[in-house]
């Protein structure tokens, strides 16, 4: 996985296609951030956690992707039918062996730390990252892999317009995400987990399993993003569909959307994610004949001055919990 | 059927605040527990239902028992599955979740679907508010349906025993009559209760049994009648003073008088 790399300005045959270009570019940077910024309200949520292994865990997605697809030929080697079908069992899988260290983590370093100021949390959860990172590239020797993205850097066009279709896998999966989630606060499991995330004391007295709830929004936050980061990775954002470790730092950049949504929210996950994916495009696409003045690079500063004017409005996030509560 | 025997419950390991407490609630019965703030009400009902842990308390002597099993250093949903369920004070209800989703948190523990749906026509027909707004918002509710709510999340999984944590704080009498109704009412249909009150007279109009707890111990116990024509109960909780009726201010009261030792 590398850093999303914003392309240059791109220009179609007319005003209109070049704006649907763009559109289609900004929901796309913006379902990745959404998906990042979803990951992160789930743990935060239910653990009151800040999880800085994120970007580890997106990093553990795409390699374990590259390893099941490509080195392993799985499910290929037993499975018939079509190759693209084979590269989403196998997403389905990296993100499986994510939830699993996601499991991990929480059992073996959050749940002792339950309780503990959220710094401490936060601080584990850093130190998780680099030790996860390293022990990905040194012990393992992770040179970028290919992760064989089925549409590679294939587009497609509406009108004058050209469209990846990474652009597209990821809004469809952002939005599958987003959809499932939704569905499943409706379930038992969820509800314990949503009345958990509000009254982790009235939820015990109910008899909820309070470390169970905690041991799920650590696999499914995980899964989440190792599923960023496996979409990260295409085409038009890393240059060929890789896993390197530099893209572990993609992740840092959902920051912005995370806080302007509000760190408890999952609605303000999407809402944060899609407003900052598409002011980050947007402006790089339209104030572009002023990046003499801006300067080069401007676009990736935008997130967190629209962060900054949503924090002076609404110092919680646009749908974060106001109050601090009481313990 | 619960027997509370002489616990001793620290919190922070420092904080000694149930001192030996022994209190006992029969099958069937409704047992009152009466006392000022700060005098270990809620403590006993975190002791019973395993919520110490959070709150940094232990129990470091004594034991409570249900049904013969001791209880008190089980998980908070093994207590809940052995039978007893309680609804805490302040109500704490589930203000983001739906009137649905709070009862069905408050059948966590019970996996049979059937069971569920049963328990929950049951709480409808005893609280038609609720059945009006299932789908609305728990934290819209006014405090009387929210205090329903919390009841009818407790009854959820039928239990043997329910622990009331002064269920008539911050309602009107009218509502406090009607939720003492319904306590009654849910202790005919043979659920024991066990009611944690500093509203004494509603407390003791219903209730078989009461205690009365002072500074983490027992100082009084009794039949509820009894209790209820107790001089000192009647000045001390009840607010009536003495039989001539006379107004008295606690400023005429001398000192060591107002800090007064049960003697029973």
């Amino acid at each position: 996985m590398t850093a999303v790399v914003l392309g240059p300005v791109v220009l179609a045959a007319n005003a209109v296609d070049t704006f649907v270009q763009t559109f289609f570019r900004g929901a796309a940077l913006g379902s990745l951030y959404a998906l990042l910024a979803l990951s992160f309200v789930l743990i935060f949520k239910a653990t009151q956690t800040v999880n800085f292994a994120e970007g580890a865990m997106a990093l553990a997605g795409t390699w374990f992707l590259s390893m099941v697809f490509v080195d392993w030929d799985v499910p290929g080697r037993w499975l018939g039918g079509p190759t693209w079908l084979h590269w989403c069992l196998a997403v389905v899988l990296a993100a499986g062996m994510t939830a699993a260290i996601g499991l991990v983590v929480e059992r073996l370093t959050i749940r002792p730390l339950i309780g503990q100021p959220h710094f401490t949390m936060a601080m584990v959860t850093l130190g998780l990252e680099v030790v996860i990172t390293i022990i990905a590239v040194d012990a393992v020797h992770l040179t970028p892999r290919v992760l064989a993205v089925p549409w590679g850097t294939d587009s497609f066009r509406i009108g004058g317009a050209i469209v990846a279709w990474s652009y597209l896998a990821a809004i469809v999966m952002a939005g599958a995400a987003f959809l499932w989630t939704w569905r499943f606060f409706k379930t038992r499991a969820g509800v314990a987990m949503r009345a958990t995330a509000f009254d982790q004391e009235a939820a015990l007295a109910q008899g909820i399993n309070v470390g169970r709830v905690f041991a799920i929004s650590w696999g499914v936050g995980a899964a989440i993003a190792a599923l960023s980061g496996i979409f990260a990775s295409m085409a038009p954002w890393g240059p060929s569909g890789v896993a390197s470790r530099d893209g572990a730092f993609f992740v840092f950049r959902a920051l912005p959307a995370v806080v302007l949504g509000g760190l408890d929210s999952v609605v303000g996950a999407l809402v944060g994610g899609l407003i900052i994916g598409f002011a980050e495009v947007f402006a790089g696409q339209y104030l572009a004949d002023h990046a003499s003045i801006l300067g080069y690079g401007y676009q990736q500063v935008v997130p967190y001055v629209v962060m900054l004017i949503g924090l002076l409005i609404r110092p919680y996030g646009m749908f974060g919990t106001e109050e601090v509560r009481r313990v | 059927m619960l027997e509370v025997a002489n616990l001793e419950v620290v919190y922070n390991e420092v904080a000694l605040v149930l001192r030996g407490l022994s209190i006992e609630v029969p099958d069937g019965q409704i047992v009152a527990l009466l006392g000022a703030n700060g005098s270990g009400k809620t403590t006993t009902t975190r002791a019973i239902t395993g919520l110490l842990d959070v709150h940094e308390g232990k129990v470091t002597k004594g034991t409570v028992t249900f049904d013969g099993q001791r209880i008190d250093d089980m998980e908070p949903s093994a207590i809940v599955r052995s039978g007893i369920t309680q609804v805490m004070e302040g109500r704490r209800v589930f203000a983001e979740l739906t009137v649905d989703e709070n009862l069905i948190t408050g059948g966590i523990t019970n996996s049979n679907r059937a069971a569920i749906a049963e328990a929950h026509d049951r709480v409808m027909t005893m609280f038609p508010v609720l059945a009006d707004r299932r789908k609305s918002v728990a934290g819209y509710l006014s405090g009387g349906e929210q205090q329903m709510l919390a009841i009818g999340r407790a009854l959820m999984v039928d239990p043997k025993l329910l622990i009331l944590d002064e269920p008539s704080l911050g309602l009107a009498p009218k509502l406090v009559a009607q939720i003492r109704d319904i306590i009654v009412e849910i202790n005919r249909a043979g659920t024991s209760v066990l009611l944690i009150e500093q509203n004494a007279n509603m407390a003791l109009s219903i209730a078989d049994y009461g205690y009365i707890m002072e500074t983490g111990k027992v100082v009084m116990d009794g039949e509820a009648a009894k209790l209820l024509k107790d001089e000192d109960v009647q000045e001390f909780y009840l607010g009536l003073h003495g039989a001539e009726g006379e107004r008295k201010s606690f400023r005429d009261v001398k000192h060591y008088k107002r800090r007064k030792r049960w003697l029973s």
